[in-house]
């Protein structure tokens, strides 16, 4: 590890979405976006009730779910262009190689969320009891695994059309199960256990714990056991990373 | 006598199941230009892969500088330029080679000269995506040039280039062999060949010729390297036999 090579490839990574100006717009904008849709969607019904219930849990649905998809295909691209080869051929090292990664999305990721969350609480008074801030950690955190996942699977896929079939593969059933539709412990007890080991609950519940009470012992727990999963799945994306490839 | 840069013993690798390179040998002299050619498909940028210690290898030894290839301290003195354009589609000239030399850990200096040499300078500061197919290569090929390689692996640099640009960088290839730095260049377009100190000719995983353009087409009795590659391949050289 080098931390020069580490800050080499994020810079470079957050250039490369700056030169794309239409990613970069997506990655800032759709969140919010998505977000003032679903306010509009319960404006007239239960007075903010469903959109105070389901808006922390967006905010961390989106860095999740993007970053995923953003680098699963950007390392996708790197294998298949051969700059992935050329760099392993250098004093490039694997962590270099993950964390210049991690931390590019990471950035990315704060001020996605940032936006997201002055708007949700600025202007669309969504109920928020803990620290706003904290809000934004818990996004950040999201988006490296996110990015973490992103760039295991990846080495799964061929093709960018593999890549993002993962995104149902890998995406949707944690959404489904991480207590935004039906709390997790009311789930049938099969799916309470599995969506005990899903990353996403964690995330999930970090978030919801925050709009409804100021303690943050137990924000801070769930964001450990986020960034534990990112931890785990940069060491796993560490372990598909090969030098030399048949 | 001039040191080896590289010893290649009894190498074979195998990919998809087929065994592609099938127990070659050879050595590359420091300071020296070595050119690979063969019919496509015949293996070159497999070997080329073995040489940067990108591919695994079935079994034989690849020996750089005296190490295994592909070992950690080699990693400073390689030089590497894949078939594809191996730099980044969205960003600029400049900019791709700034990334490259900060994981190099080489001055910026470097960047312009490297520049310079490819004759990208009026195009410095496009984006890559942007140029034309042999502007693009010509940058990938700046990238190898940062670091003051000991040894240049070059997989086709000089493929869709116009005749002016392709003799400038087979002279820039000598300037850097006279410097005391090792140039391993494959290529199938067989006009190129009497451009190399020495040749390898390849066919089918197999080297059939190792020697310098002027023996090779002696050998064969031929004229140009062309024929004498189908002199070898169907035995009709003189000493066809004893050249593999
Ligand atoms: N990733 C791979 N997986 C399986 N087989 C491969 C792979 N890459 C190449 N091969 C096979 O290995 C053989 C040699 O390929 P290689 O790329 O080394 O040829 P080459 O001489 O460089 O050809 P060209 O001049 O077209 O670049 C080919 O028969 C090819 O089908
Ligand atoms: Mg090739």
């Amino acid at each position: 590890m080098n931390p020069r090579i580490t800050f080499a490839v994020a810079t470079r990574v957050l250039t490369q979405i700056r030169r794309d100006h239409r990613t970069a717009a997506m990655l800032l904008v759709l969140p919010c976006l998505l977000i003032t849709l679903l306010w509009w969607m319960f404006k007239d019904t239960g007075g903010g009730v469903v959109f105070d219930r389901l808006g922390p849990g967006l905010l961390a649905l989106f860095p999740f779910t993007i970053m995923f998809l953003v680098t699963s295909v950007t390392t996708l691209r790197e294998r298949s262009s051969g700059t992935l080869e050329r760099l392993l051929a250098m004093p490039m090292g694997k962590l270099d190689f993950l964390l210049g990664y991690a931390i590019a999305f990471g950035v990315v990721a704060a001020v996605q969320s940032a936006l997201a969350v002055l708007l949700a609480v600025g202007v669309l008074d969504l109920d928020v009891q803990g620290p706003v801030w904290l809000l934004t950690v818990v996004a950040i955190a999201d988006a490296v695994l996110g990015s973490a996942l992103g760039l295991f699977v990846s080495a799964f896929a061929t093709t960018e059309f593999q890549a993002v079939q993962f995104m149902p593969a890998f995406v949707i059933p944690q959404i489904l199960l991480c207590g935004l539709f039906v709390a997790r412990d009311q789930l049938p007890t099969v799916l309470e256990k599995v969506s005990d080991v899903l990353p996403l609950s964690y995330a999930t519940d970090a978030m919801q714990t925050l709009t409804r009470t100021t303690s943050t012992g137990d924000v801070w727990q769930n964001v450990g056991v986020v960034a534990a999963f990112a931890l785990a799945a940069l060491a796993l994306g560490a372990a598909t990373l090969r030098r030399r490839t048949p | 006598m001039m040191k080896n840069a590289v010893e290649v013993r009894d190498l074979v690798v195998r990919r998809g199941g087929r065994e592609v390179l099938k127990g070659i040998g050879f050595t590359i002299a420091e300071g020296s230009v070595m050119g690979l050619l063969g019919p496509s498909g015949c293996g070159k940028s497999t070997l080329m892969r073995s040489l940067v210690g990108v591919q695994q290898l079935a079994s034989g030894s690849v020996e750089v500088f005296g190490e295994e290839a592909g070992s950690k301290a080699l990693r400073h003195r390689i030089g590497y330029v894949t078939q594809e354009v191996s730099v980044y589609d969205d960003l600029s000239v400049t900019e791709n080679l700034k990334f490259f030399a900060q994981v190099l850990g080489v001055d910026g200096a470097r960047i312009e000269e490297a520049i310079a040499a490819v004759d990208l300078v009026s195009h410095k500061d496009a984006v890559v995506g942007h140029l034309s197919g042999g502007q693009r290569s010509r940058a990938s090929l700046a990238v190898a040039l940062l670091g003051d390689p000991d040894l240049l692996v070059l997989d086709e640099p000089t493929v869709g280039l116009d005749p002016v640009l392709r003799r400038d960088l087979w002279k820039l290839f000598h300037e850097i062999a006279e410097r005391g730095a090792a140039v391993f260049v494959s290529s199938h377009v067989m006009d190129e060949a009497d451009r190399c100190d020495r040749l390898l000719l390849m066919r089918e995983g197999v080297i059939i010729a190792d020697d310098t353009p002027e023996r090779i087409r002696e050998k064969t009795r031929t004229d140009d390297i062309e024929s004498a590659f189908l002199a070898l391949v169907e035995g009709t050289g003189d000493q066809a036999g004893e050249m593999a």
